[in-house]
């Protein structure tokens, strides 16, 4: 048996430490070429090219590139990319090659339309996605609430979204509130309370889980500016009153007679700088609020330059 | 030995051109001429491109389907036929033929590799006119294909050591096809969770990773491929392929002529 | 030194899907081939003789036991260069002629190349392959793919041949052929190990030979010696168109042909015979000994065997 032991040892060590070295090799390549999977995309961006190409297996093609366009999305959003640009090209050979995948629609809702650095800043791409998902699902009555959305929030033409979740609600199984938004949109367009319901149903109705996390942060981020903008109201009249600034937040809520000490959603009390403004404790945990952010305030990449 | 390894190679060699597997090239050469040809009288700016892309992939896919149809039976046919019962009974050792055997394959490919390359830059003369530097990429991108098939080799070899050939055929397929999409499967492990994540990581390391090695569509548009690619693609061929060789040797050694 | 050492060389297979049922095709075996001789391996189809060579070659591997072939380990690769096999219905590989494939071989064997000319063409020769060496292997008969099986396995010249049914396939003329070879191998000095079912052949060519039943070894010795040890029987030929009652009671196997009753009794019956002849005044033409073949040993032997078994079991 001893010559075949021999050969037995040799290529099981050969095996193993080959198996080994190849992983190892791999995992430097991926290194090497972040992405690489989207290089044909930027060469192929025609939907019906690829549809061709998929022969027949368009349900899976459209998993792969629903989970590259994620994967590309997720990559760079880590660091605060500038620009999204193979964002649309992805979503849409994804929806050309299923175009029943309705979560792919509301992706596009939510982070092709909003400006970088959360979104590709293409909300008539958005729009476009949102049509032809419409076109080819006209009982699902979300894709109107998602289409409405984006003219709300990206586009503030209250009148098309008023337009929209009114269409929507005629869709057999719609959701109530949309009839409820659509007066909304007439009347409180621009208030916070609107804002809020909308972001509100997002969380409640998608399945994603980026989407739903999307939508937590736009909340507390709402909450924030409310709460700035109230506080800030309060320093002005307090300044009217009596001709000088607050010394402290302390002084400022006995004066105006506000509740308690205010605090953040995440329960840090606000700043009252010596300038008479209002800051939140830690700008980098609310990336949508838009007030209480310290002056020249710069949301930081977390790391090194985008690849 | 060495010996021994080399006659078994250039006779698997001389076998598959006996039974007429070069007459692929026919078919090749038609393909291209007749692409490169209708292309030529198009003449829309993209005919260097479709010459490219067709010529190579035609170079990939005709590559492949032969790896497989030869090399599930390369273990398999001589126990069926038992015309291994009188190579093993003279001072062959086991694993010495699985590694002649897998040479005369990839030597066979290559060889048909090098006659495809030749038609390649032929049509593409023909539609160009002149050759740049860039066309020195063609190259790369042929080389890499050259690693991939040495890959399928060395799987369908492994997968004949012990089964059918209808079987092996259909697994060597079966990784050609996931190997393609090697990264997508790592992204969807990647997204998984607990036990699965684990398990699918494992699979996604395991499977041969061929996105990596096909540059066809961004050399046809002349981007120069990264020296450090090209090293690590090496690299993991050879690792890989000796890992699926080593499991044939394991089987091999080990079964039973019946 | 002996040729063949085989010690206690035993195979059981698992048969069934879940590997639940063994097969036993070969019992422990405890066997020696001296140097020089020629060694029959008798047994029916599916005895184990095929099993055993197998074994031999290393092509199976044994459930347990070990042998020495030429004084060296059974799996000892350097032994195969000093032996050679010619499988059963051997099948080679069809796209080469029987030149190339003998070169091959010879290449593998590690012939030298200066050598390996000279052998091939004078392998061909003695295999009466000469005409169609440049013949594809595709286009051979059966006997002609027996000759080049042969030829393989002396290609190399090698101390000690197996073959395993060398006279499968062959007319009378290639047996007779195959015949003279093994002799002339024995001549040169060399070992043959072969095995076969067919009696006759081993009765011929055999200086000792080994029956084996359902894996079983079941005697093993020169041939004279294994056929004297049955009862010799007498053949007795006489005028007349019927048997005598007294003669059919002896239990004699009787012909009757035209005006002659031949009948084969016992060697000690004979005696009787003769006077229950002269009491019925038949006239005795000739009483001839019947030469005891070696089928008659074996087939007492399996049925001995049978017997055993049928008891025990």
């Amino acid at each position: 048996m001893k010559p075949r032991q021999k050969t037995t040892m040799v290529a099981s060590a050969c095996l193993i430490v080959s198996l080994a070295a190849s992983s190892f090799v791999l995992h430097r390549t991926d290194q090497l070429r972040p992405q690489a999977t989207l290089d044909e995309v930027l060469f192929l961006s025609s939907p019906k090219v690829i549809k061709r190409a998929s022969l027949g297996y368009d349900g899976l093609m459209a998993c792969i590139y629903w989970t590259r366009a994620v994967q590309y999305f997720g990559y760079r959003h880590h660091y605060y990319a500038a620009s999204y640009n193979l964002l649309a090209p992805l979503l849409e050979i994804t929806t050309h090659l299923d175009p029943h995948l309705v979560v792919a629609y509301e992706f596009g809702t939510s982070f092709l339309a909003p400006q970088p650095p959360h979104g590709a800043g293409q909300p008539e791409r958005a729009i476009e996605l949102m049509e032809y998902g419409i076109q080819n699902n006209p009982d699902n009555w979300r894709l109107y609430y998602d289409l409405g959305f984006v003219y709300y929030m990206e586009l503030r033409d209250y009148k098309k979204a008023a337009e929209t979740f009114e269409r929507g609600s005629h869709v057999p199984n719609a959701h109530p509130f949309l009839k409820v938004l659509a007066a909304q949109m007439a009347q409180h367009a621009g208030e916070y309370e609107t804002a809020r319901m909308l972001w509100s149903a997002t969380y409640q109705t998608t399945q994603d889980e980026l989407i739903k996390q999307n939508a937590v942060e736009h909340l507390r981020a709402l909450r924030v500016d409310e709460d700035v903008k109230h506080l800030q109201e309060a320093v002005t009249r307090f300044g009217e009153r009596t001709g000088r600034l607050p010394a402290s937040m302390a002084e400022l809520v006995a004066a105006e007679g506000l509740a308690g000490s205010p605090a953040d959603p995440d329960g840090h009390a606000y700043k009252l700088t010596p300038e008479g403004r209002v800051e939140v404790r830690v700008p980098n945990d609310f990336p949508f609020a838009t007030k209480g952010l310290p002056q020249g305030y710069k949301p930081q990449a977390k790391f090194r330059a985008m690849p | 030995m060495k010996a021994r390894i080399a006659h078994i190679a250039s006779n698997t060699f001389r076998e598959a051109v006996r039974d007429r597997v070069l007459y692929n090239l026919i078919a090749f050469a038609l393909l291209l001429s007749g692409a490169a040809i209708l292309v030529g009288q198009i003449s829309i700016e993209i005919e260097k491109l479709v010459v490219i892309n067709l010529g190579l992939t035609a170079v990939s896919l005709f590559g492949v389907v032969i790896a497989i149809f030869i090399g599930i039976g390369l273990v398999s046919k001589e126990i069926e036929k038992r015309t291994l019962y009188t190579v093993l009974s003279r001072p062959v050792r086991r694993w010495e033929f699985i590694v002649g055997k897998f040479f005369g394959l990839a030597g066979t490919l290559v060889v048909n590799t090098f006659f495809m390359a030749i038609g390649v830059f032929a049509a593409l003369f023909y539609v160009s006119h002149k050759f740049v530097r860039a066309d020195a990429l063609i190259l790369v991108a042929l080389y890499f294909i050259v690693l991939e098939f040495l890959i399928i080799c060395s799987l369908a070899l492994l997968f004949s050591s012990f089964s059918s050939p209808l079987l092996s055929a259909v697994f060597t397929f079966s990784l050609f096809v996931i190997g393609s999409f090697a990264e997508d499967l790592r992204n969807f492990a990647g997204m998984a969770q607990g036990l699965s994540r684990w398990l699918a990581t494992g699979a996604a390391y395991l499977v041969p990773n061929f996105s990596a090695f096909n540059v066809i569509t961004s050399i046809a548009h002349e981007q120069p491929v990264a020296g450090q690619l090209i090293l690590q693609n090496t690299l993991y061929a050879l690792f890989y392929a000796t890992m699926a060789l080593s499991g044939a040797v394991l089987i091999f050694e080990r079964r039973d002529l019946k | 030194m002996s040729a063949i050492e085989i010690l206690g060389l035993e195979k059981t297979y698992s048969v069934g899907f879940w590997r639940k049922r063994p097969k036993r095709a070969l019992q422990p075996l405890q066997l020696t081939v001296e140097d020089g001789e020629i060694f029959g391996f008798l047994g029916p189809n599916g005895a184990g003789k095929t099993t055993t060579l197998k074994l031999l070659m290393g092509l199976v591997f044994p459930s347990a036991g070990s042998a020495r072939i030429l004084g060296q380990e059974w799996t000892d690769p350097s032994v195969k260069a000093q032996i050679g096999f010619l499988p059963e219905q051997p099948y080679f590989y069809d796209y080469l002629t029987a030149h190339e494939l003998l070169e091959y071989y010879g290449q593998l064997s590690g012939v030298p190349a200066k050598q390996r000319k000279h052998r091939v063409e004078r392998v061909l020769e003695q295999v009466g392959l000469r005409d169609v060496q440049g013949v594809q292997l595709r286009k051979f008969s059966k006997g002609m793919l027996q000759r080049v099986g042969i030829g393989q396995a002396i290609l190399h010249d090698p101390k000690l041949v197996f073959f395993d049914e060398p006279m499968s396939g062959l007319d009378p003329m290639g047996r007779r052929e195959v015949r003279d070879l093994m002799e002339q191998l024995k001549h040169e000095g060399k070992t043959v190990f072969f095995s076969t079912h067919i009696l006759s052949d081993a009765e011929a060519l055999c200086d000792r030979v080994a029956i084996i039943h359902k894996g079983e070894l079941r005697g093993v010795g020169a041939v004279e010696d294994l056929t004297s040890s049955v009862q010799g029987k007498v053949e007795v030929i006489w005028q007349g168109t019927q048997v005598p009652a007294s003669i059919k009671a002896l239990g004699a196997q009787c012909h009757v042909t035209g005006d002659r009753v031949r009948a084969i009794i016992a060697e000690n019956q004979q005696d009787a015979v003769i006077d229950a002849l002269r009491r019925e005044r038949q006239r005795l033409i000739a009483i001839t000994p019947v030469r005891t073949s070696l089928e008659a040993y074996f087939v007492e032997k399996l049925q001995h065997a049978e017997t055993t078994a049928g008891r025990a079991g």
